[in-house]
């Protein structure tokens, strides 16, 4: 249902460091599929969609949705899109009402069908109580909720959403669950981006997981994590250890029978990420540092997550991958392009 | 709440495209409504907007009160002089600021709104804003010509109205396409705010608003002749002093005698050519 190709784009470059939001990106939905974009802030998931959108042109690269040519006929893709942007643009001094009726006539939506359609997503998203109040007295939540409708005016084949939970209180985010749930059931494409594993580990029926502007790992959540196999344990001998101390330990778990991989984690002040064949080299391990007279500060087990993809293909975690992104943005740049 | 219901399946299949002049006119309308609602529960722009020149009128009128009779040509009272140039500064100034709500849609990601929607012709957003501003300048003209008609300085009649409307229109279109264009151009609304400073008041002083161009040193009369609000006083100024003949000379300026006729096609002609040279950036922008 959405294929985007090669698609590159880069911003900056006069005055600013130039910034490689997207590096030859490729990526297919699946038509009826609730799909994620996972990726810590700045990989480039905003810029794919609003290029996805039609409110960015890239600088290579090709955008079909639907069989239609995004680049080409940026209005029938349009027609078919309903987007929900990140940053929640609405008129303060309309009435949530209003701003849904403005949005209807922009979709050259007939007066009939406009009543009809705003009744029943006022009710599908619970927003009678405060519809008709004015949009600046709304919580995040109320925005969202109306932002949502918004994009689902015009039933749209494809829904894009852009971080559409992040802030949200749980009831607003539960809401938001299932209503995309429920789009997908009914033959809906859903497309939104997330920097929360765990949602969209438990919404996503696929998911390509981003980094720097390019797909690093694409599949099913379970496909994904069932592909690294074994146990994750995290180990850490004292709270802040040094190199040394974290080489001389990983030197002498790799040894260990059943131990797969050892990796030094120096973002998490060198504790140490091990793959283990299963839960019972735990005990093993526990052994093996008793024996060489190491503290324990920590050991922690589970199952590989979707951060464990993300740190296989990347060698970092997606929280610290956001850290180091964070500084390195050109907030105010960003800003001047969105504004295009 | 979230039971099961048909109403979220996809629309299957796109009917036959409507005519562009019915989605044209629907996307106009909708945004122009939505200044207009704006403009109901925010009236301050519009008190504001009606109260800053009638204070011009009356302090101005006041202060050049006891000017010497005769001072003016023709033997006009200041009052009734300056009765033209508050009407023209007025709806200039607000088609100057026409910019500014598209420039804070920008800023705060609303037109992005607007630009993900299958807008038949993203000039409906530009149409909106035309007739937005040159409504609200027509009421500030009105109340002014009203203030002016209480103050004893006349009322146009007949034609001499229409001409007044016409004048305005013209100046009005122009300037708001000049605006919306600056509103694309510009970085932010900083920018903008600080050309619509730049140009408003040294627009005025340098037109025929305060005084006539027998009264300028000659540079200063070059300038007022060349400025576009002067186009738009004099005609105006003419039919406030009974004249409306599209042939009765309205300027004398220093390159020649201009008639009423040749001030609204200089005008018409600057509002086309604006439109064509910012269309264009519209485009750019807007496709």
């Amino acid at each position: 249902m959405i294929e985007l190709q090669h698609l590159s784009k880069r911003f900056g470059g006069r005055k600013v460091e130039p910034v490689q939001a997207l590096d030859d990106l490729s990526l297919s939905v699946p038509a009826g599929s609730l799909y994620g974009l996972l990726g810590p802030n700045g990989a480039g998931k905003t810029t794919a969609l609003r290029i996805l959108c039609t409110l960015l042109a890239p600088d290579a690269g090709q955008v079909h949705v639907a069989g239609v040519d995004a680049l080409a006929e940026p209005r029938a893709v349009r027609r078919l899109l309903g987007y929900v942007a990140q940053e929640v643009a609405i008129d303060k001094i309309l009435s949530g009402r209003e701003l849904l009726h403005l949005q209807a006539d922009l979709h050259h939506m007939a007066g009939a069908d406009r009543l009809a359609r705003t009744a029943e997503l006022i009710e599908l998203l619970a927003m009678e109580a405060w519809i008709d109040r004015r949009c600046g007295s709304y919580s995040g939540g109320m925005r969202r909720r109306l932002d949502l409708a918004a994009g689902l005016l015009h039933r749209p084949r494809v829904l894009v959403l852009d971080e559409p939970t992040v802030g949200l209180d749980i009831e607003s985010r539960a809401t938001i669950w299932q209503v995309l749930q429920q789009l997908r059931d009914q033959g809906t494409t859903v497309l939104l981006s997330s920097h929360y594993l765990e949602e969209v580990d438990a919404l996503a029926d696929r998911l390509a997981i981003i980094d720097g502007g390019r797909v690093i790992a694409e599949g099913t959540p379970s496909a994904l994590k069932g592909a690294l196999g074994g146990d994750r344990v995290t180990l850490r001998v004292r709270e802040f250890s040094d190199e040394q101390e974290a080489s001389r330990v990983r030197d002498l778990l790799q040894a260990c029978h059943g131990v797969r991989q050892v990796v030094v984690n120096r973002a998490q002040g060198y504790s140490l990420n091990l793959v283990v064949e299963d839960s019972a080299v735990v005990e093993t391990l526990r052994q093996q540092l008793a024996e060489a007279q190491l503290p324990v500060f920590a050991l922690a087990q589970s199952r590989p997550s979707l951060d464990d993809v993300y740190l296989q293909a990347t060698g970092r975690t997606l929280s610290d991958a956001e850290l180091s992104v964070a500084g390195r943005r050109d907030l105010k740049e960003e800003r001047k392009q969105s504004m295009r | 709440m979230t039971s099961a219901s048909p109403s979220l399946a996809p629309v299957p299949s796109l009917s036959a495209e409507p005519s562009a002049f019915a989605e044209i006119s629907q996307e106009t309308l909708a945004l122009t409504r939505r200044l207009f609602v704006q403009l109901a529960r925010r009236p301050s722009t519009l008190v504001a907007g009606v109260l800053q020149p009638l204070i011009w009128l009356v302090l101005f009128g006041a202060l050049f009160a006891n000017a010497p009779e005769g001072l003016l040509p023709g033997g006009i009272s200041y009052g009734r002089f300056l009765g033209a140039g508050v009407i023209v500064f007025t709806a200039f100034s607000a088609a100057l600021n026409a910019g500014l709500p598209v420039m804070f849609d920008r800023e705060f990601g609303f037109l992005n709104r607007l630009l993900v929607a299958p807008l038949r012709s993203r000039s409906s957003i530009v149409f909106a804003s035309v007739l937005y501003i040159t409504s609200l300048s027509l009421v500030q003209s009105l109340a002014i010509m009203g203030t002016a008609a209480l103050l004893g300085y006349g009322w146009p009649r007949g034609a001499g109205l229409l001409l007044v409307l016409v004048t305005l229109l013209l100046l009005v279109f122009a300037v708001t396409a000049l605006s919306l264009g600056l509103a694309f151009a510009l970085p932010g609304h900083i920018e903008l705010i600080a050309v619509i400073f730049v140009a408003n008041l040294p627009l005025l002083f340098a037109s025929t608003a305060l005084a006539p161009i027998s009264f300028m040193p000659p540079w200063l009369g070059w300038l007022a002749a060349l400025n576009p609000l002067t186009f738009a006083i004099e005609p105006i100024r003419a039919a406030y002093a009974g004249s409306f003949r599209l042939t009765d000379v309205v300027l004398v300026a220093p390159y020649g005698s201009l008639n009423a006729a040749t001030c609204l096609a200089i005008l018409a002609g600057l509002a086309a050519g604006l439109f064509l040279l910012i269309r264009p950036m519209l485009d750019r922008k807007l496709t």
